[in-house]
C-alpha cells in the first residue's frame, strides 16, 4: 500500500486548492476524484464570480475567507494563467430598494471590503444598458469573473508539477483509522495517509458517514443558467445583481472572463439524487429570463449557445472548515458553497498551514511555475507565425469557433492532470465551446483522442464511464473518391 | 504576400464552381480550404440525389463532388491551398490563413468570393432543457462520424427537426440496424424535401410527428430518454400531454446558419436568411466581395449551389479584372406569403434573372406575383409551394422600372 502525508478526497477548486498550496511544502500528497476529470461538481458549473465580500455576514466563516480569497485569486489567476478579470460588481436596486443596499454597505465596511452606493447617473456611465426601473446601485470595484474549471484545473496542474499525484476515476468508498493515520478505500485500491482532507463537495456527507464522523444535513439547491454567444459581449461589463432575498444573491447578468455572457442562476431546493444530475429546467430558464428583464434592456436570449445547471451544497448557513475532534488529522471542508469559489485560495492556503503545522511539513525553497500555454486566439499574428513556424500542429485549427489549433489540444491531453474525454479537452482549450458547440470539431476531437490514447474511436467518451460518444462501429462503410 | 485575382474562400460545391467560373474569364484563382480535402459537406453526403438538375444523372455527394475537385486540380491556373483556415479578411481585401504547411499565410485579393457554407444549430441554441449526457448530437455531426470516420452514435434513436440531414440520417441509421422510433418537427410543416421525407421516412415507416417538441432529456452520462410534447400556436409545449420516450440518441436537425463569422462586421447581412444582402451578380455591400452557396442563404439542391456560384465566381473575375457592369440598382422586398427572396437587389439592365425564394408555410394552388415600379411584370401559377423547398421566378431585367415586389396574389 502506498503512504501518502496528505490524501485530499475530491477535485473541486477547493480539493485543488488544497493540494496546489501544499506543493509548497515537502510533503506527499494524492487527491482522489471519482469523475473522469477535475472540476466535474459545483467547480464546473457555477457563475465564476469573484465576490468582492460585502455580502457575507460580517463575523461568520464565509466573511472571512471570501475576502481573503478575494485578494489573493488575482495573482494566483495570474500565476497559473487562468483566464480572470477584474470588472466590478453592481448589486442594482429599483426605487425603494436603497434601505437594502445600505445593509449591504454596511456589511463592506465591516467586512472591510471597498463599495459605494451609485446613483442612477453613475451607474449609467458603467452599464449603458441597465434597466430603466434600476434607481441606484451597492459598486464593488474589486469584485471580478474568473474560469472556474480553468482554476480548478490549473492548480491540479501546479501541484503534480510539483510532486503531488492526482488520480481521476477513483471514488473513495471508505476510510479507515490506522496506528499512523488513515487508510483510505477507493473503488480501485487502498492507500495510507497521515492526514486526510474531504472536499469532496456534495460528497462529502458520505466521506464524513464512512469514518463515523458527526453527521451533517445537506441541502441541495440547482441554478439554471444561459451562457450567451461572445457577440453579446456588449450588452454588460460589471457583474450586475439584483438585491438578495433568501434564496441567494440572485439571477445576474454577468461577462465571463473567456468574453460570453452568463446569465443565471435560479436556486430550486433539489433532493441528493437530483444533485447528482444537474438538470435544467423549463421554469428554472424562465425565471432567468424574467430576472435578466429586470436589470438589463436588450440581453438577445437568442444568441444562447448553451444551457446549463450547477447544484450548490449548503450545511447551515455557515461554511465547515475544521479539523475533527473525534478524529485528529480528518478535515472537513462541508457545505461549501457561495462564495466557495471566490474562498477557495484563501481555504487551501488556510488547510496547507494546518497540516504544515501538525506534521511539520517543510517549505520548500521554491516551486516550479506552471508554464504559460500558447493560445491562438489570444496571440498575435506574429506570434501565431513564429509558433506554427515551429511546430506545424498549431497551424492546423480544429476548432473553428474558438479558433483552437491542435497542438493546443495535444498539449491538454499531454498535460499533467490530461485531458482524456473530448469534455476535458473543452474545458481546457475550449474546442467546443463556441457558438457551435462542437457539431464541427468534435468528431475531429475524438479523432486526435483516439490516435493519442491508443484507443479505437468507439471507446472515446464525452465525460465518465457510460459516454462513449459514438460506441458502434459502421457495417456497410463507403470508399473514398 | 501572395496575390491572386480571385480568392475564393471555401471548397465545398460553391467554392469549387466559383474558381472555376472565375478561371473561363481569365482570372488568376486561389481556393482557400480548411479541411484537408475539397468537397465541403458534400464529402459526407454518401447517399445520391445531388446533380438531377446540373448534371442531369444521380450521383452521390462525394461522385458529385469529385466532378468539380478534379476540374479544379487539373487548372494550373487555380492555386488550391488545404488545410487552410482563413482568420480574417480585411475591407482592402487582405486575406489572413493558417495552415500546417504554409503557417501563417497572408495574400492580397483584387476579389473575393465567400464560400464558407454553414453550421448546424446546437441544443444549446435551442435551449434544450433537461440533464447534458453523451447521446444528443447535431444530424451532420452524427453523419460526420458514420460516414467518414466508420462509427454509429446509438441504436434507438429519436430525431428532432425535418431538416434534410435529419431525414437523411433516419435513413442512414436504420440502414445500420439503428431503430429510429421517431421524427419530430415543431412546426406543422417540414422544413426537408418533400421528397426525403418520402424516401427517408416513409419508405421506412418511420413516424413524423408535427407541432410537437422535445422538452427535455434524461440521462447522466449517456441518454436513455426524451419527454415530448404537442406545441400550441404559439410554439409553446402542452406539458399536461408530455410523454417519454426511451432513447439512447437524439439528433438535431433544427435548422442550419450560413457562417459568416468573418465578415459579419464588414458587409450587410440579411436578419432573414443570416448571409449577405447581394445583387443578381452575388456581389455583396463590399464591393469586389461576392457570396455563393449555403453561405449566403441555405441551399436544398447543390445543383442550385453550384450554379449561384458559378455567377459568384464569374462576376469576381469581371471585377478583379475592371470588367464588371455598373447601374442603377432596385431593391427586391418580399411580402405576402414570401418570406425571403434573393438577391436583394436588381441592377437595371439587360439579360434575365432567376429570383430565388421561400414561401412562410405550404401554398397550393397560388400564383406568384412579381412587381415592379407598381406594375406586374411576371405572374407564375404553382401547384404546392412548401418552405422546405426552394422556388424561383426568372423575370426580364428589360421589364423593370423601378423597385421590385415579390409576392403571392389570394394570400
Ligand atoms: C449555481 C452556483 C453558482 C455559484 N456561483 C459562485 C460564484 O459566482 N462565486 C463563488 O465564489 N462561488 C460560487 N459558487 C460556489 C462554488 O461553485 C463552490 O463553492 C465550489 O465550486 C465548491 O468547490 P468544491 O471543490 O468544494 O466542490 P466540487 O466542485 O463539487 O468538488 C467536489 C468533488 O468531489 C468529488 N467527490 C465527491 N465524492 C467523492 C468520493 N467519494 N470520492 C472521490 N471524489 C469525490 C466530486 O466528483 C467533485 O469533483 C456557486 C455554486 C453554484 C452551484
Ligand atoms: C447533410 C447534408 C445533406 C444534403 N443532402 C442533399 C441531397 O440529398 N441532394 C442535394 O442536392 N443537396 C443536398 N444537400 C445540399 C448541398 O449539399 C449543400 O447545400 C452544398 O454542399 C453547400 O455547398 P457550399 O459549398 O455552400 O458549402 P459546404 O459544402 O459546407 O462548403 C463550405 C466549405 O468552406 C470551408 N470553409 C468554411 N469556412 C472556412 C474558412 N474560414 N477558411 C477556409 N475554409 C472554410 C469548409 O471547410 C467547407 O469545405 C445536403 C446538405 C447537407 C449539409
Amino acid at each position: 500500500m502506498t503512504s501518502f502525508d496528505v490524501i485530499v478526497i475530491g477535485g473541486g477548486v477547493v480539493g485543488t486548492a488544497v493540494l496546489k498550496s501544499l506543493a509548497s511544502y515537502e510533503a506527499k500528497t494524492l487527491l482522489l476524484e471519482k469523475a473522469s476529470d477535475l472540476s466535474m461538481g459545483s467547480s464546473r458549473a457555477n457563475s465564476g464570480i469573484v465576490h468582492a465580500g460585502y455580502d457575507a455576514e460580517p463575523g461568520t466563516k464565509k466573511a472571512y475567507f471570501n475576502v481573503l480569497g478575494a485578494k489573493m485569486l488575482p495573482a494566483l489567476a495570474e500565476e497559473l494563467h487562468v483566464p480572470y478579470r477584474k470588472t466590478g460588481s453592481l448589486v442594482a436596486a429599483k426605487g425603494g430598494g436603497e434601505a437594502g443596499l445600505e445593509v449591504l454597505l454596511d456589511r463592506a465596511k465591516k467586512n472591510g471590503v471597498r463599495a459605494e452606493i451609485l446613483s442612477r447617473e453613475k451607474i449609467l456611465e458603467l452599464e449603458p444598458k441597465i434597466s430603466p426601473e434600476i434607481q441606484s446601485a451597492l459598486y464593488a470595484p474589486d469584485a471580478g469573473v474568473v474560469s472556474p474549471y480553468k482554476l480548478t484545473i490549473a492548480q491540479g496542474d501546479f501541484a503534480v508539477l510539483n510532486g503531488a499525484t492526482v488520480k481521476l476515476n477513483e471514488k473513495v468508498e471508505g476510510i479507515e483509522r490506522a496506528e499512523t493515520g488513515f487508510i483510505v478505500k477507493t473503488s480501485k485500491g487502498e492507500y495510507a495517509a497521515k492526514a486526510v482532507v474531504n472536499a469532496a463537495g456534495a460528497g462529502a456527507k458520505r466521506i464524513n458517514e464512512a469514518i463515523g464522523e458527526m453527521s451533517v444535513e445537506q441541502v441541495y439547491a440547482a441554478g439554471d443558467y444561459y451562457i450567451l454567444d461572445s457577440k453579446q459581449s456588449g450588452v454588460v461589463n460589471t457583474v450586475v445583481f439584483p438585491l438578495p432575498d433568501e434564496k441567494g444573491k440572485g439571477i445576474l447578468v454577468a461577462p465571463t472572463a473567456d468574453g460570453n455572457v452568463i446569465l443565471g442562476p435560479t436556486s430550486r431546493r433539489v433532493s441528493e439524487a437530483q444533485a447528482e444530475r444537474n438538470a435544467v429546467t423549463r421554469e428554472g430558464l424562465a425565471l432567468v429570463r424574467e430576472g435578466v428583464n429586470r436589470l438589463i434592456s436588450g440581453v438577445r436570449i437568442g444568441d444562447a449557445i448553451r444551457v446549463y445547471a450547477g447544484t450548490r451544497t449548503s450545511v447551515g448557513s455557515d461554511f465547515i472548515i475544521e479539523e475533527s475532534k473525534s478524529f485528529p488529522g480528518y478535515f472537513m471542508l462541508l457545505g461549501i458553497c457561495s462564495p466557495g469559489l471566490t474562498s477557495s485560495p484563501a481555504i487551501g492556503e488556510y488547510v496547507a498551514e494546518w497540516a504544515a503545522k501538525k506534521f511539520a511539513f517543510k517549505k520548500k525553497e521554491k516551486t516550479v511555475p506552471l508554464p504559460k500555454k500558447f493560445k491562438l486566439s489570444a496571440c498575435s499574428i506574429e506570434e501565431a507565425r513564429e509558433k506554427a513556424k515551429e511546430d506545424p500542429a498549431f497551424g492546423r485549427i480544429v476548432c473553428r469557433c474558438e479558433k483552437v489549433t491542435e497542438g493546443e489540444i495535444l498539449s491538454a491531453i499531454h498535460s499533467p492532470v490530461p485531458a482524456c474525454t473530448v469534455d476535458a479537452v473543452k474545458r481546457r482549450v475550449r474546442a467546443g465551446m463556441g457558438r457551435c458547440q462542437g457539431g464541427f470539431c468534435m468528431p475531429r476531437v475524438m479523432e486526435i483522442l483516439s490516435r493519442e490514447l491508443h484507443l479505437p474511436l468507439t471507446a472515446i467518451r464525452k465525460g465518465d464511464e457510460g459516454s462513449e460518444i459514438a460506441p458502434y462501429e459502421v457495417k456497410d462503410g463507403y470508399e473514398e473518391l | 504576400m501572395k496575390n491572386f485575382d480571385v480568392v475564393v474562400i471555401g471548397g465545398g460545391p460553391a467554392g469549387l464552381a466559383a474558381a472555376l467560373s472565375a478561371r473561363k474569364k481569365g482570372a488568376s484563382v486561389a481556393v482557400l480550404e480548411r479541411d484537408d480535402k475539397l468537397g465541403g459537406i458534400l464529402n459526407q453526403c454518401i447517399h445520391s440525389g445531388f446533380g438531377l438538375h446540373y448534371f442531369g444523372e444521380e450521383l452521390t455527394g462525394p461522385e458529385y463532388a469529385k466532378r468539380f475537385r478534379d476540374a479544379v486540380l487539373q487548372d494550373s491556373g487555380i492555386s488550391v491551398f488545404l488545410e487552410t483556415m482563413v482568420l480574417s479578411l480585411s475591407k482592402d481585401k487582405i486575406i489572413c490563413a493558417l495552415s500546417p504547411a504554409e503557417g501563417l499565410l497572408e495574400i492580397q485579393a483584387k476579389a473575393v468570393v465567400l464560400a464558407m457554407g454553414c453550421r448546424e444549430r446546437s441544443a444549446g441554441a435551442i435551449a434544450l432543457a433537461g440533464e447534458r449526457p453523451a447521446g444528443i448530437y447535431t444530424a451532420g455531426a452524427a453523419q460526420r462520424l458514420c460516414n467518414i470516420d466508420g462509427c454509429l452514435v446509438g441504436k434507438e434513436v429519436v430525431i428532432l427537426g425535418s431538416g434534410d440531414i435529419g431525414l437523411i440520417m433516419a435513413r442512414r441509421m436504420t440502414s445500420e440496424g439503428a431503430k429510429v422510433k421517431l421524427v419530430m418537427e415543431i412546426m406543422p410543416f417540414s422544413s426537408g424535401l418533400k421528397r426525403n421525407i418520402v424516401q427517408c421516412l416513409n419508405d421506412f415507416d418511420i413516424p413524423l410527428r408535427y407541432s410537437t417538441t422535445v422538452t427535455r432529456a434524461e440521462g447522466k452520462d449517456r441518454l436513455t430518454g426524451v419527454y415530448i410534447a404537442p406545441v400550441d400556436e404559439k410554439l409553446a409545449p402542452i406539458l399536461e400531454k408530455e410523454e417519454f420516450i426511451p432513447c439512447d440518441t437524439l439528433l438535431l436537425s433544427v435548422g442550419l446558419i450560413p457562417e459568416n463569422d468573418l465578415v459579419s462586421d464588414m458587409i450587410e447581412l440579411s436578419p432573414i436568411t443570416k448571409g449577405a444582402v447581394v445583387d443578381e451578380r452575388r456581389e455583396t455591400s463590399l464591393e469586389g466581395v461576392f457570396s455563393a452557396g449555403n453561405v449566403l442563404h441555405v441551399h436544398d439542391l447543390v445543383d442550385n449551389v453550384s450554379e449561384e456560384a458559378a455567377i459568384a465566381g464569374e462576376s469576381a473575375a469581371l471585377y478583379a479584372l475592371g470588367k464588371l457592369p455598373r447601374g442603377e440598382k432596385y431593391a427586391v422586398t418580399p411580402s405576402r406569403g414570401v418570406r425571403y427572396a434573393l438577391p436583394q437587389r436588381i441592377q437595371a439592365g439587360e439579360g434575365k434573372v432567376r429570383v430565388y425564394f421561400r414561401v412562410d408555410q405550404v401554398y397550393r394552388g397560388k400564383t406568384v406575383a412579381v412587381a415592379s415600379g407598381g406594375e406586374i411584370v411576371k405572374r407564375k401559377k404553382t401547384a404546392v409551394m412548401a418552405p422546405g423547398e426552394m422556388q424561383y421566378i426568372e423575370i426580364d431585367k428589360t421589364a423593370l422600372t423601378g423597385d421590385v415586389s415579390i409576392y403571392l396574389e389570394e394570400v
